[in-house]
């Protein structure tokens, strides 16, 4: 067709698709955030514009476009610029490889696992470059946290993830939801119970969600990295999380929760997964208005002395297990 | 082994907590929302009367645009922002018959009875900018003449605004207690009884 390879195509169109999702995932989350926030503490949330303050994402949206991008004196301005858009891009990537549907996958990629741990590591990437570009102390101290963080929690995720590619025996996303087809107990999730906690917690660590977000801790840094951003690139940040937070709920729902597979044979579809991704994405809401915030040394002391110890022991099990 | 107990058994026991947590805001993410949404509902008279607003006078039960201020003073002086301005009332000045005869009763070696100032203020000011709510004129008011007031919707665009004369919102109270003002159209919020 006009010289142009039919995988071009589907890309474009996977990308396009990716960033449709995302916003709309973004406006969705914040409305649904606020909403939970408000209900749980007994207040309405946002209600005045729109049935039932519905517009208020999208108003709140126009509002970050519409101000001035302000950079601060003595900020690198180049760093300080490249780290919202080197936050944002790879979350677009990270839809890429996970099945959202039979038919639904952006890019068949035989290594979609190892893509998608790859590119989520980008994040601390950027948090770096912005806590240190923006030359102001909560920033830094916020960056030095975040990557920490990430960096101490990545390795828990990655050890639960290899031990459900240990019993799959691929890194192809597509593959292991299918493994998963049939009724609710062949879901990944009764294989590997210990791996599924793991992950979960690692999840919030990885994603800086309450109430492991010392990265942003309000009371003692403002607003930790992205104190001194404004406009889109403050908003920038924040679709990029709530990505994060999307892109690690489709992937815990696939690795975990049978992915587009219903709980019983010949029902499946997309809606399934968006079902799994959401009562993950509630279950993150939930906790954030429940849990207060750890210290820093609790926050690495679980890390270190627990995940890590119990997801060596869980892939060392899986490995012996599967051997035999 | 007591320290394997303590170490390992007791935090994963303790994981629970967790789960309680969660079912604590889940409960009450079901229940009723307690907050009002203002301008189409309104708070009823029976919780506003708890509200402590800004400091206003109290009338005469008889005489109700008449404070029960005596002048004393104790409100202004025990102002730790000084906020209150009290004018006392000067005696009636005398006319001229009156201090001859004043004087004549003072040659005959008799008492001469003044006529006292009375004893409501002149004038009364309040500046709500400096007012920091402690309530201290309240308390040591001997005539019981000061209260918070419920005037919770009282919104002022100035600082001058803010300097409140309370006689004459004395006054005003009092015709609007004689003739009611109209009633606000929002409906009262339904009172919701906390346990």
């Amino acid at each position: 067709m006009f010289g142009i390879p039919m995988i071009l195509i589907n890309l474009v169109i996977a990308a396009v698709a990716a960033m449709i999702w995302l916003a709309l995932n973004a406006l969705v989350l914040v409305y649904c955030e606020r909403k939970f926030a408000g209900h749980i503490q007994r207040r309405p949330g946002p209600f005045e514009v729109g049935p039932h303050g519905a517009l208020q994402p999208l108003i709140d949206g126009l509002k970050l476009m519409s101000k001035q991008l302000l950079t601060p004196d003595n900020a690198d301005g180049f760093l300080f610029w490249l780290a919202p858009i080197l936050s944002m891009i790879p979350v677009m990537l990270l839809f890429m490889p996970i099945p959202y549907g039979p038919v639904l996958t952006g890019m068949e990629v035989n290594l979609g696992l190892l893509l998608i741990l790859a590119f989520s590591s980008f994040n601390g990437l950027a948090v770096i470059l912005a806590g240190w570009g923006s030359n102001n102390k909560w920033g830094v101290l916020g960056a030095a946290r975040a990557v920490a963080q990430t960096v101490a929690y990545e390795i828990p995720l990655l050890l639960t993830v290899l031990s459900i590619s240990f019993m799959t025996g691929t890194l192809n996303l597509s593959e292991i939801t299918a493994q998963q087809a049939g009724f609710i107990w062949d879901w990944n999730i009764w294989k590997q119970p210990l791996a599924f906690l793991i992950f979960i917690v690692a999840m919030f660590g990885e994603t800086n969600r309450a109430p492991f977000d010392l990265a942003e801790a309000e009371s003692e840094l403002t607003a930790g990295f992205h104190t001194e951003y404004s406009s889109m690139g403050f908003g920038l940040f924040f679709m990029a999380e709530y990505g994060y937070m999307v892109a690690m709920c489709s992937i815990c729902s696939v690795l975990f929760l049978g992915g587009f597979y219903g709980p019983f044979p010949g029902i499946e579809g997309w809606w399934w997964m968006l079902v799994k991704t959401y009562a993950l994405l509630f279950l993150m809401i939930w906790a954030r208005w429940t849990f207060p915030r750890v210290r820093f040394d609790q926050l690495l002391n679980l890390n270190w002395k627990w995940l890590l110890p119990l997801a060596t022991f869980n892939l060392l099990a899986t490995a012996l297990i599967m051997k035999l | 082994m007591n320290a394997f107990r303590k170490n390992v058994i007791q935090p994963i026991l303790d994981c629970w907590s967790l789960l309680v947590g969660l079912k604590i805001t889940g409960k009450y993410f079901c229940k009723p929302l307690i907050t009002v949404h203002y301008p189409r509902e309104v708070i009823d008279s029976e919780n506003l009367s708890t509200y402590g607003g800004h400091v206003e006078l109290i009338g005469k039960p008889k005489d109700p645009a008449m404070p029960k201020c005596i002048s004393c003073m104790m409100c202004v002086t025990n102002c730790p922002s000084n906020c209150l301005t009290l004018v006392k009332q000067k005696a009636p000045k005398p006319t001229p018959e009156q201090e001859q005869e004043w004087a004549a009763a003072a040659e005959r070696g008799e008492k001469v009875v003044k006529p006292k100032a009375p004893k409501n203020p002149a004038k009364f000011t309040y500046d709500y900018t400096l007012c920091s709510l402690c309530g201290t004129c309240i308390e040591n008011c001997p005539a019981n003449s000061l209260q918070f007031s419920n005037n919770i919707y009282w919104v002022a665009t100035s600082r001058k605004e803010m300097n409140i004369d309370l006689l004459a919102r004395l006054k005003e109270q009092a015709t609007e207690l004689s003739a009611p003002a109209p009633k606000i159209e929002a409906k009262p919020a339904v009172a919701e009884k906390e346990a």
